[in-house]
């Protein structure tokens, strides 16, 4: 019998559910509500599994019941019928339960989808075609900064992200931390996220949104509140001054080259606002939404190329001598 | 397999008619989908005001006479098209002759105030998004009007041929009638939506 | 020889019987010839050319899918870039929702109702001709701007501003849009025969709770077309005024809204799942009431259920947006209308389980993919009902968790029971049976390599695995499972393959079937295999929902037609009661012509708006052409 082989493979397949992990994973869950969304995971997917075999059972005893053969098909047998209608009414009783039960049960797992509690901090995520903008709010204008693909967050907080999509939608999701929550051009969204436990999430746009959808991730570091304060200190304040030749360098080049069009680098004359701010970029733990970790060859590597490596990416090849394209690697790595 | 025979048939009739015919059904069954299709735009209509702060967006409500005028002789129009109809039921091919004509003059007849009607909406297509919506509805009952005119045309040279005679065309005649009866009824919520809501 | 004899207004009665079949096949049959092929419209070699069609566009969209699934099975693979990729996964869903799916079923309705309910041809055989060549055009224009690598890449439900005049350059957003406006153009015109062929020609006696449960939900699918449809039409033609004429419906910035395409899309989208299950369910009934040899369980429940699925399928569209923001209390109640429709398809799977313990399994190829069928969709329906839960889906919506459901759904829940239904009506349609051994094999590697290749997508989506991307990086831990996916697609591709060869094979060479080889109760198997060009030299009389169970001696039959001119019976809508003997159309030419000028025009008008003032001109000569009586007998009244 297959279909009997199958339920017995089918099993353990279940099993590991419960424990595959990964810095992007609904199943390796550290903020309040991807907590409670797995709890209500497991759930489900147990009572489900229950339901499947059970109607496989049923499905089998079927099958391979001893049949009283009959020689017209049309003849009825009136006991059999009045026993299998009871038997189908009882299990659509069953399903009524069961359903009922998960409609209840994902009403009030519904409030675990924001984080309860008052908003410790505002951060505004917007998605472009294929990086996010991220600005921290202070307490007064001044304080505001902005940095891109990167969101530093206290532990134990609320933080309220503020969502809005620039060009088409995109989806903000970091498993471990919360559910989805759509970017939507003309329809502001809100998601609050608290992460229990320090560490770094990845996170990646969820919604289609064109030629670079698969390369458009971002972290979340979630750490101590006297960690994310001095993180955010040295956010707020413009770019260091080069110090040594090369870097200097590089910074003239950036600055007479297209460069200074797109991106910002605060402290300098460049205040282009439709790429990632680059003010800090060199203490960013990864460039191009997730596709290297920074280093000077990976930033050269990038500038030299942007299209081989991110193919449609909005950023055009800026064509750049060897030693330029050193010095402003070295200039922007020294960005920290 | 071997048969046995249980009926005649050989005395039904050749055709039937009303709901004995197949193309009265689907004829039904069209309205249903263009129905269907007029509810949605209106639809539209009511979600994109329910989005907007104020309705109409940018522009002033349409000015009433051109749409009003349209109204009337549609409605008008409905007493020769049920006329037509119990004609047609009647068999009576020389009043439905002459009803054929006159419903080709009253199809053409609303054409010519709403000719002016896009203009009477005061805003454009592409100023924004409730002007795309009223253009929309507009234009889309506009097509039913002038689908439905082809046809009354058509079936008004059809009925002064030799095949005028055929009883087929008199189901034919009373299937246009019900689906001239249909343009006149979905114009009606159009006709109030586009003019009478945002007056609200 | 047989001029003769027949003059106007000859009555079958008056005949010996091989002259009436002789009389009628004059009368209906198909020259053959390329003309007469191009201006047939018997529902048939119809229903016959849309099958193969839907057919060819499954092995075509399948090959798309080990193409997704060869580049996926490595991390940062290169053999597909991003934009190929994404007209690639645009035209797997597009092609296989409109241009197998929905098609396919609609195909095996075209062939199958009007035999069901005994009758002789499908209402309105001239449009049906006029939707097949829509259908074929529709297609056509998707795979040739493929080729020209100009196919769409938004995605099968192309969502705006992605598909917008602003990001969405070039055509091939168009081409979608006007993709959908040929298919759906082709689906609403074959609902509108289903609908009239089952309500007025049904065979005198078939009252409303003798229909066949085939036709049943075949009659529910055409109603859900009907309603449903028109909302794909209004989005996809708004996304084109957008695009072409400048309109707002969907820009934020004049008023418009973005998601205003979502609810329109989905309205329809949503319903459309159903379509293309609800035919399935009805050839589940079928098949389970022939190999299990019992009359199915709960006739009236199983009704009750596909109208209730009907019915509940337009309340559910916003289970597709839960993460769009929309309020949370709006969401719960379209969390419990999904949900709900658990009920309805518990109903039928507790039927269909109670008629094989009632009856005695037959174990033939087609009971197998029933049974396949019943272990694959419980767990895409289970799965359905868990994406259904808002806080659930807001884990797991666009990962790949939701691509194994609608797998599970669409191929375990609607490709299995077609498959299945395809072994059954084989000797039908061609006279020849397929290969039972074959068939064994078939189902073995379609059912296990289908069940290897998308139940680990669970797992990928729960592990974080978002769904249309084109590739993946090398720290994810997704690589060991994406390989193990893409090398069992292969043990399904073969398995489709291997059906694909016993299908053509078998047409010629197979076994001959004989008018009704698996004992089967309905009507369709009463004529012979492959049936004549009229279906039925007379037109039976049925007096229980399993005719030729009930009455085995003999097939009650009526007479009294005319054969010199193409007669059915017209009955009435509930009774079935006969009302006329009304005639049914001859081959023209004329669809043709009217499908080719449309074509144009939908074309023209991705170009310039004036193509739809122009354009519409010579459709409507085509139109009266078609419309316009001939002399010949039909007309007479
Ligand atoms: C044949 C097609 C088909 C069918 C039949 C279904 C059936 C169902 N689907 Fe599915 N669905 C799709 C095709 C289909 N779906 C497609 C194509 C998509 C994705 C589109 C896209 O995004 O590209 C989709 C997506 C989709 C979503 C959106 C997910 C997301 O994007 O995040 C949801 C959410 O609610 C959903 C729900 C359901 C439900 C509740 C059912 C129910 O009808 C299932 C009911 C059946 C059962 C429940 C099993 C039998 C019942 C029993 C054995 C009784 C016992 C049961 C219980 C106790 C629960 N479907
Ligand atoms: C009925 C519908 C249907 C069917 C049958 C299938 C069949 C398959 N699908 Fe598809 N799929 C969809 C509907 C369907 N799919 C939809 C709607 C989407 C969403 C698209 C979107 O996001 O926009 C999707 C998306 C989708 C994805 C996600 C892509 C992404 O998000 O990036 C994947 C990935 O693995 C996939 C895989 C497969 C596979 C392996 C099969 C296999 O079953 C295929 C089996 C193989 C064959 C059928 C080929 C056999 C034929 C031959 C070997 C050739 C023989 C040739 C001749 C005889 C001439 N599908
Ligand atoms: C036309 C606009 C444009 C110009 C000119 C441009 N860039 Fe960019 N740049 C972008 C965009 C857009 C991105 C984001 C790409 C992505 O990740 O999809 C980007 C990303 C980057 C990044 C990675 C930032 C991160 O955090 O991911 C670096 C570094 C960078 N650019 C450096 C440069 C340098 C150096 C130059 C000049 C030689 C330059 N750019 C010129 C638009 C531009
Ligand atoms: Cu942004 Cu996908
Ligand atoms: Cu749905």
């Amino acid at each position: 019998m297959i279909a009997a082989v199958k339920r017995l493979s089918f099993l353990p397949a279940l099993l590991p559910l419960a424990g595959c992990g990964g810095w992007q994973s609904a199943m390796d869950v550290h903020g309040t509500s991807a907590i409670s969304l797995k709890q209500l995971i497991i759930l489900v997917v147990a009572t489900c599994s229950v339901v499947w075999m059970l109607v496989m059972i049923a499905l089998i005893r079927a099958l391979t019941r001893s049949h009283a053969s009959r020689l017209t098909p049309t003849v009825v047998d009136r006991g059999m019928a009045r026993r299998m209608a009871i038997a189908v009414i009882v299990a659509v009783a069953a399903t009524v339960m069961v359903i009922t039960g998960f409609t209840v049960g994902s009403f009030f797992s519904t409030r675990a989808l924001s984080a309860a509690g008052a908003d410790d901090l505002t951060i505004k995520v917007s998605g472009l075609q294929w990086w996010w903008n991220v600005q921290y709010f202070g307490a007064t204008p001044d304080q505001n900064f902005v940095t891109a693909n990167e969101i530093h967050i206290p532990v134990g907080r609320t933080i309220r992200f503020q969502l809005e999509g620039d060009d088409v939608i995109h989806s903000f999701w970091v498993p471990s931390l919360a559910g989805k929550q759509d970017l939507i051009p003309g329809r502001p969204n809100e998601l609050s996220v608290r992460a229990e436990r320090a560490g770094m999430y990845r996170g990646q746009c969820a919604e289609f949104c064109g030629l670079q959808h698969a390369h458009m991730a971002f972290f979340v570091i979630a750490e101590s509140q006297a960690e994310f304060d001095k993180w955010a200190d040295a956010q707020r304040r413009p770019a260091t001054q080069p110090t040594d030749a090369e870097a200097a360098a590089g910074q003239q080049i950036f600055l007479s080259k297209p460069c200074a069009a797109c991106h910002a680098v605060r402290g300098t004359k460049a205040t282009g606002t439709s790429a990632p701010d680059l003010t800090h970029v060199g203490s960013r733990k990864y460039i191009g939404a997730g596709l290297f970790e920074t280093t000077r060859g990976s930033l050269a590597a990038w500038i030299a190329d942007p299209q081989t490596l991110k193919p449609g990416n909005n950023m055009p090849l800026v064509p750049l001598s060897r030693e330029e394209l050193l010095s402003v690697s070295a200039y922007l790595a020294s960005l920290k | 397999m071997r048969e046995r025979v249980v009926a005649d048939l050989s005395r039904l009739p050749l055709h039937g008619l009303r709901s004995a015919s197949v193309t009265w059904w689907g004829t039904l069954a069209f309205m249903l989908i263009e129905g269907t299709g007029f509810a949605l735009v209106i639809a539209i209509y009511f979600y994109l005001m329910s989005l907007a702060a104020i309705w109409p967006l940018n522009a002033p409500p349409p000015d009433l006479l051109p749409g009003t005028v349209v109204t009337i002789i549609l409605v008008i129009s409905l007493i020769p098209n049920y006329l037509v109809s119990s004609w047609a039921e009647q068999q009576d091919l020389r009043k439905v002759r002459i009803g054929m004509v006159v419903m080709s003059a009253l199809g053409i007849a609303p054409l010519i105030p709403r000719a002016f009607e896009f203009a009477a909406l005061n805003v454009k297509w592409d100023t924004n998004a409730y002007g795309s919506v009223v253009w929309t509805l507009l234009g889309l009952h506009t097509t039913h009007i002038i689908t439905d005119l082809v046809d009354t045309l058509v079936l008004t040279a059809l009925v002064f041929t030799r095949h005028g005679r055929n009883p087929r065309r008199f189901g034919d005649v009373q299937d246009n009638c019900m689906y001239w009866n249909f343009v006149v009824a979905a114009w009606l919520p159009i006709y109030g939506c586009i003019y009478w809501i945002v007056r609200l | 020889m047989t001029e003769s004899v027949i003059g106007p207004d000859t009555r079958d009665a008056e005949l010996e019987r091989p002259l009436v079949d002789a009389a009628l096949e004059n009368t209906w049959a198909t020259a053959s010839g390329f003309w007469s092929a191009l201006a047939t419209v018997d529902h048939k070699i119809i229903g016959r050319r849309y099958i193969l069609t839907a057919f060819a566009f499954l092995a075509l969209g399948g090959v798309l899918a080990i193409l997704m699934r060869l580049q996926l099975a490595r991390p940062e693979a290169r053999l597909i870039g991003p934009d190929r990729y994404n007209q690639i996964f645009t035209m797997h869903g597009a092609n296989m929702m409109f241009l197998f799916a929905v098609p396919v079923m609609e195909a095996m309705a075209v062939y199958l109702v009007p035999l069901m309910v005994g009758t002789r041809n499908i209402a309105f055989p001239r449009l049906n001709a006029f939707s097949y060549w829509i259908y074929l055009a529709g297609g056509l224009l998707l795979w040739v701007s493929f080729v020209l690598d100009m196919g769409p890449d938004v995605g099968w439900f192309a969502y705006v501003p992605l598909s917008g005049p602003q990001y969405g350059a070039g055509k091939r957003a168009d081409i979608w849009a006007q993709m959908i406006t040929f298919t759906e153009l082709s689906a609403l015109a074959v609902a509108v025969e289903i609908v009239v062929t089952v309500f007025k020609q049904r065979a005198p006696g078939m009252t409303l709770d003798r229909i066949p449960l085939f036709v049943w939900s075949m009659l529910v699918t055409a109603f859900l077309v009907i309603l449903a449809m028109p909302s794909i039409m209004v989005a996809s033609t708004s996304l084109i005024l957008d695009r072409l004429v400048g309109t707002h419906f969907f820009n934020p910035a004049e008023g418009g809204d973005v998601l205003l395409w979502q609810h329109l899309f989905w309205f329809f989208g949503h319903p459309e799942v159903y379509i293309i299950f609800l035919p399935a369910v009805g050839m589940v009934s079928t098949l389970i009431v022939t190999f299990a040899r019992r009359p199915v369980f709960g006739y009236l429940a199983l009704v009750m259920a596909l109208i209730a699925t009907g019915i509940l399928s337009f309340g559910l569209w916003v289970h597709h947006m839960f993460v769009t923001g929309l309020p949370r209390l709006g969401e719960s109640f379209f969390t419990a209308s999904s949900m709900a429709i658990a009920i309805p398809a518990g109903v039928q799977i507790f039927c269909w389980i109670a008629t094989l313990w009632d009856g005695k399994p037959v174990w033939k190829t087609p009971l197998l993919f029933v049974i396949g069928f019943i272990f694959t969709f419980v767990i895409g329906g289970l799965s359905g009902v868990m994406v259904a839960s808002v806080p659930f889906d807001a884990q797991v919506h666009d990962t790949y968790f939701v691509v194994a459901h609608f797998h599970y759904v669409l191929i375990g829940g609607s490709v299995f029971p077609l498959i299945g239904g395809i072994y059954y009506w084989f000797p039908k349609i061609t006279g020849r049976m397929m290969s039972e051994p074959v068939g064994h094999w078939v189902f073995g590697l379609i059912f296990i390599g289908f069940n290897l290749t998308f139940f680990p997508m669970h797992i990928l989506g729960l592990q974080g695995m978002p769904r249309r991307i084109y590739t993946y990086q090398p720290d994810m831990p997704w690589h060991g499972l994406n390989l193990f996916v893409s090398a069992s697609a292969a043990v399904l591709a073969a398995g489709f393959l291997l059906f694909f060869i016993d299908a053509l094979r078998s047409a010629r060479a197979g076994l001959p079937a004989g008018a009704n080889p698996w004992d089967a109760p309905t009507l369709e198997w009463a004529t012979s295999s492959p049936p004549p060009s009229f279906n039925f030299a007379r037109i039976p009389v049925v007096y229980g929902a399993y005719p030729l169970w009930e009455q085995r001696e003999a097939l009650s039959v009526a007479d009294g037609l005319r054969v010199d001119r193409r007669e059915l019976v017209v009955t009435s809508l509930v009774a079935a009661e006969p009302e006329a003997r009304e005639s049914s159309p001859r081959n023209s030419i004329w669809p043709l012509w009217a499908a080719i000028t449309t074509t144009v025009m939908l074309i023209w008008s991705i170009f310039s708006p004036w193509a739809v003032v122009w354009g519409s001109i010579p459709v409507a000569i085509a139109l009266i052409g078609w419309f316009w009586p001939k002399r010949v007998p039909e007309d007479e009244a």
